[in-house]
């Protein structure tokens, strides 16, 4: 079934160097539409460095189309979720203005939010049960709660294809419920999400496909077919041991 | 004598001239305020203190090139230029050297050594006889006492445009400082948006030359920045705030200035700047303690 859906995200022989360090080598990713993908792999696997080479945010070499486009083209329906840790948080921003930043391409740069688009960001506030706290500033929320601000600009963003790089890192079990609803809820609507995972334990019961990295791309598939103890030596070694892997 | 000189100077009643130097500080302070709440959301306060030290340089060779031609050398646009290209070497230097050693190392190294080769070029030329290098010495710490109507107008209008640029472009350059790589999932660029503020940035160093001084023009554009953050949770009411801090500091600065003539701007302003921050910080502590 999920072999007929169409391509969105196609990304092909991406290498990125550090210097000296190859970070990303030859890594690809095939990604259907209205799917779930699990992005896993041990530390140093070069996780985060290809969603950021995918979007065009690294210097990495290859080719990505998403949408049938060059990638640059398709970014005005592609949301990115990036790492708590890589922002700012004592920045002078209340949650709202964080959220009305994912409708930037709408408002411009001179325009005011409109009335709609001012609706939009406060619905999308309210699917990750943070509308109460609109008027906060950001260095005051928890961390799990930053994290639902971060999804929800995204959300205001009104993308096709999502890719969070690790969203529930560092959060609490609410709001890891929170997320995972809202993105299930997300592809039920025909939307696709990718995300950088580091739980292996709960791949499964979230995600219905797996893409394994270690550099390069070692497995991509179904979590029933790819999530495998095989593949997991591939990219951890043989020394994992893991229940939830069949 | 000197106290109600600084009164009739703040009531704008030490003649014409003086209103327009204060004014135009006011601007300047204004300008200053607001590109510093940028600065220091990007965290980049320091390059602008190398980029005003780098301006030495050029100013002496804008001198020395400037008297060659027959002039007396102190042509106030024209110095300005040879502080431009020198301070655009400094910072070019910062960001090449930042690829081999950390960014505050680079900024130290480049505002250290730009800083010493304009003093050495500043000692030759009093040496040397050409032009009329006398005064020239007041780009170090600003003096806006006896500063001609031309340069007050230049003075003020810098200042006015450059605050206005940043209002236009102040949710890009808030969603940079924020958060880079979304921003440039936006549509915008980064890179440019950095090379807009310095040129901004810039553009107020060059313009403050001879009201703060080159030394001290860093705690213009820092001091109500920070300041300003003490009293607002977004980044439009932190500029807003900070333009005011500064416009007052500018202004009062200059109305000093004009009331004790030997005394230097630049420090009167930094003292104004540096009052306002610790009353901002007894007031702000207490409110939240």
């Amino acid at each position: 079934m999920q072999s007929r859906a169409p391509i969105v995200l196609e990304a092909r022989g991406i290498t990125l160097r550090y210097g000296e360090v190859l970070a990303l080598d030859q890594a690809e990713a095939s990604i259907p539409a209205a799917s779930m993908t699990a992005i896993v792999g041990p530390n140093g696997a070069g996780k985060s460095s290809f969603l950021k080479s995918v979007l065009g945010l690294e210097p990495a070499t290859g080719t990505v189309r998403a949408f049938g486009l060059p990638v640059a083209q398709a970014l005005p329906r592609i949301a990115y979720v990036p790492q708590r840790a890589a922002v700012d948080w004592g920045f002078p921003v209340r949650v709202i203005d964080v959220v009305l930043m994912g409708t930037y391409r709408q408002t411009g740069l001179l325009g005011r939010a409109s009335a709609p688009i001012r609706a939009r960001a406060e619905a999308a506030l309210d699917r990750v049960g943070m509308a109460d706290f609109a008027s906060r500033q950001i260095g005051a929320l928890s961390g799990g709660q930053q994290q639902r601000v971060f999804l929800a600009r995204a959300l205001a963003q009104g993308a096709d294809l999502y890719l969070l790089d690790e969203p529930f890192a560092g959060v609490d079990a609410a709001t890891e419920a929170a997320i995972i609803d809202v993105l299930k809820a997300l592809r039920d609507g025909g939307a696709t999400v990718v995300a950088v995972h580091h739980d292996l334990a709960t791949v499964d019961s979230y995600f219905d496909r797996v893409l394994l990295l270690n550099r390069r791309t070692l497995a991509e598939g179904a979590v029933r077919t790819t999530f495998t103890r095989a593949n997991l030596a591939l990219a951890y070694g043989p020394a994992l041991h893991l229940d939830s892997a069949a | 004598m000197t106290l109600a000189d600084i009164g009739r100077a703040l009531a704008l009643q030490a003649g014409y001239n003086a209103a327009l130097v204060s004014l135009g500080a006011a601007l300047l302070g204004a300008a200053a305020g607001a590109a510093g709440t940028f600065l220091t959301l990007r965290r980049r306060a320091l390059m602008s203190d190398a980029m005003a030290h780098a301006t030495l340089p050029g100013i002496g060779l804008a001198f020395l090139v400037m008297a060659a031609a027959g002039g007396e050398g102190r042509f106030l646009p024209g110095l300005m230029l040879g502080a431009a290209l020198t301070a655009g070497l400094g910072l070019w230097a910062v960001q090449r050297l930042a690829r081999q050693i950390h960014e505050d190392a680079a900024t130290g190294a480049v505002l250290a050594s730009f800083y010493g080769a304009g003093i050495v070029i500043l000692t030759l030329i009093q040496g040397l006889g050409v032009g009329r290098p006398a005064g020239l010495e007041t780009v170090l710490l600003g003096s806006t006492a006896g500063m001609l109507r031309a340069d007050a107008i230049v003075i003020g209008l810098g200042g006015a445009l450059v605050a206005s640029a940043l209002w236009a472009l102040r949710r890009p350059l808030a969603m940079v400082a924020f958060d880079p790589l979304h921003a440039q999932m936006m549509g915008i660029n980064p890179r440019r948006m950095d090379a807009i503020l310095m040129a901004l940035v810039l553009a107020v160093v060059l313009v403050g030359l001879n009201v703060t001084g080159l030394i001290l023009i860093v705690a213009l554009l820092v001091t109500p920045a920070v300041t300003a953050r003490l009293w607002s949770g977004t980044v439009q009411g932190v500029a807003l705030r900070a333009a005011l801090i500064g416009a007052g500091c500018g202004y009062g600065g200059a109305a000093v200035s004009a009331g004790v003539p030997d005394l230097p701007t630049g420090p009167v302003i930094v003292l104004l700047a540096t009052a306002a921050f610790a009353l901002s910080l007894v007031l702000r502590t207490r409110a939240h303690g």
